[in-house]
């Protein structure tokens, strides 16, 4: 696997501007060309609407997530791109007022269906958030946390803590000090242990929220190199701010962009593009896709 | 005419270059140092305040073990003879049995309230809830001596539980007491946990747990410095609560632990003793001093001990 410096990510989102389809920056996730559509898709959302209220978040949104791929949501603040993240796991129940409509499936059952039960849903999609949120316990009592209250069967939680922890390619940074608060831990560490908390509950499906945000250039590569190797064994949604990374990691990338309301002003989200990496970052079919790859707005 | 209008270039940063370097230099601000006097002062005189009392206490508390041998304050029974009835032990007795009783009721109840209100009730009911909750701590000690003494040991405890009690005994005494300390503990507790980041309650149901499993063992733990300030700010309230145990606990000293007999705390005998004619300076006088500095200790001693407590078991975020 082929690292990329670390400064370029430093840029953040501002993307130089250039008239020209940013061919600089294509995926180096696949090897071998993926079909258009992902043809065994491990989850997808029909026609999914999203209110907060009166508020409508997004609208109708169409996607398919492909088994053991990386797919990037992208686009402007306030597109809607981290409450379809939310709804893929139903953690958008938690949003009071939040209301969905449309469906979303997994392994083709509807989990927005009355007979499913949510907490059983996020044991087989974790998710990683934005800014890490380690619980204020020991490393070893944060990746035990999830086995224990899911009430796994485990042979030996000292070899799954380990697993999991070399899994996120923490354990050799704590394998010393387990039982020390993770609070001590630098920020890209925490993230790595957030981690290596949701694949110790052995997912499907982990989604992660913007997971580098709150790091530097030197974490994000390290949590960026991590993501590329977890997809051997996961699908992985990732939510993204920074359109290297998603160029960087993902192999398929969904734009979306937040449409004003011509009565109310509320802008509501809504699905652009919805493509290969390399084909959303060189050759979009929507102007807008390339008016915000190419750096002209958001 | 200034030269510069025409000149290209980078435009200056401000509104123009000043003839003399910028006065710098610090200015006399009186109404800060004002302020900043009268608030040192606040703070100070609320210490001030606490230190005259303990001497207060301390000068006639002293004279009394002049007076009385401290083997007769920490006994059993009243040692006749010196004209004074020094005995402290059934009072601490007293006191111990009615907190117990009151701890026992109110730290479920008020923990639970809080945990409902923190964790499972919508906007909308905790609006209500809890300024309701809070409403109970207004409510005079009196009212609940009276509530004790007249409704909880006839109706309750001899009608509906048909439990032979006296009059004045200990089980309706700490159970009022447990009532009026509720709202302490729920609303201080319930403030902590609402403190708890969001983001360790996201991270716990994401990762399968359910609410109970996220309030016990992600949020209770994250406030537990907050959580056992309350329990202790209730525990030094029931401590020091008179009016309900005086009403309702009775006025003998009691060395049995059985509740349903009257006991008297160290607060009943100050206040009973208080209303009796005793000379200044005499054993009799003198002694409550005495038992009110034994009650300082007791409280100070719980503070410490929670506080130790909290430290080793707190999981800070």
């Amino acid at each position: 696997m082929s690292k990329m410096p670390a400064e370029a990510t430093a840029n953040g989102t501002h993307t130089p501007h250039s008239e020209a389809p940013m061919t600089t920056f294509v995926s180096q996730a696949g090897h071998e060309p993926l079909p258009k559509l992902p043809p065994d898709p491990v989850m997808e959302t029909k026609a999914l609407n999203v209110f907060y209220g009166d508020f409508h978040a997004v609208h109708d949104v169409d996607l398919a997530f492909g088994r053991n791929e990386i797919t990037a949501l992208i686009g402007p603040s306030g597109c809607g791109k981290s409450t379809v993240l939310r709804c893929l796991n139903r953690m958008n129940d938690l949003v009071p007022g939040a209301r969905v409509e449309g469906e979303v499936t997994y392994h083709g059952q509807n989990i927005y269906a009355k007979d499913v039960d949510p907490i059983a849903v996020r044991t087989h999609i974790g998710m990683v958030f934005q800014k890490p949120n380690p619980f204020p316990k020991s490393i070893y009592d944060n990746i035990a946390y999830g086995p224990r209250v899911t009430g796994m069967k485990v042979d030996s939680m000292d070899d799954l803590v380990e697993e999991a922890l070399r899994g996120a390619a923490l354990w050799d940074e704590v394998k010393d000090k387990l039982k020390q608060s993770a609070i001590g831990l630098s920020g890209g560490q925490q993230q790595r242990l957030c981690i290596a908390r949701t694949i110790a509950t052995k997912p499907d499906v982990i989604l992660m929220d913007e997971p580098c945000s709150a790091l530097d250039p030197i974490a994000t590569a390290r949590i960026e190199d991590l993501m590329l190797e977890l997809k051997d064994d996961y699908t992985i949604v990732i939510v993204t701010h920074n359109m290297q990374q998603a160029a960087r990691v993902s192999d398929r990338t969904a734009f979306f962009t937040a449409k004003p309301d011509k009565t109310t002003g509320n802008r509501t989200g809504q699905l652009v593009e919805y493509d290969l990496t390399n084909t959303i970052f060189s050759n979009p079919s929507d102007q807008r896709t390339e008016d915000y790859i190419s750096g002209r707005f958001g | 005419m200034a030269p510069s209008a025409t000149v290209a270039g980078p435009p200056p940063s401000g509104a123009g270059l000043p003839a003399s370097p910028p006065d710098l230099s610090p200015r006399p601000r009186p109404g800060e140092t004002l302020i900043k006097l009268s608030l040192a002062l606040s703070a100070g005189l609320s210490v001030l305040i606490t230190f005259g009392i303990i001497a207060a206490v301390l000068g006639p508390a002293l004279s009394f073990f002049d007076q009385v041998p401290i083997g007769d304050f920490f006994s059993l029974h009243d040692q006749g003879g010196r004209g004074v009835r020094a005995a402290v032990i059934p009072l601490l007795i007293g006191t111990f049995l009615t907190t117990v009783i009151a701890l026992a009721l109110a730290v479920p109840l008020g923990l639970g309230a809080a945990m409902y209100l923190s964790e499972y009730a919508s906007p909308r009911a905790r609006k209500w809830l809890k300024p309701t909750v809070e409403l109970l701590a207004g409510v005079p000690s009196v009212v609940y001596g009276f509530f004790a003494l007249f409704f909880i040991t006839p109706v309750v405890l001899q009608g509906w539980l048909g439990l032979e009690v006296n009059f004045t005994n200990s089980w309706a005494a700490g159970l009022v007491l447990g009532v009026m300390i509720i709202p302490t503990i729920a609303s201080r507790s319930e403030d902590a946990l609402s403190a708890v980041p969001q983001a360790l309650r996201q991270g716990s149901l994401a990762m399968g747990a359910n609410r109970m499993q996220t309030t016990l063992r992600v949020v209770l733990p994250a406030a537990l410095s907050g959580v056992a300030a309350a329990i202790v700010l209730g525990l030094s309230r029931a401590v020091g609560e008179t009016m309900i145990v005086t009403m309702a606990g009775g006025a003998v000293k009691n060395n049995s632990l059985d509740p349903s007999e009257p006991h008297m705390t160290m607060t009943a005998f100050i206040a009973i003793t208080a209303q009796g004619e005793n000379p200044v300076g005499s054993a009799d006088y003198n002694m409550l001093f005495a038992v009110g500095l034994l009650l300082f200790v007791v409280t100070f001693v719980i503070n410490a001990i929670s506080i130790a407590i909290v430290r080793r078991f707190r999981q800070a975020y």
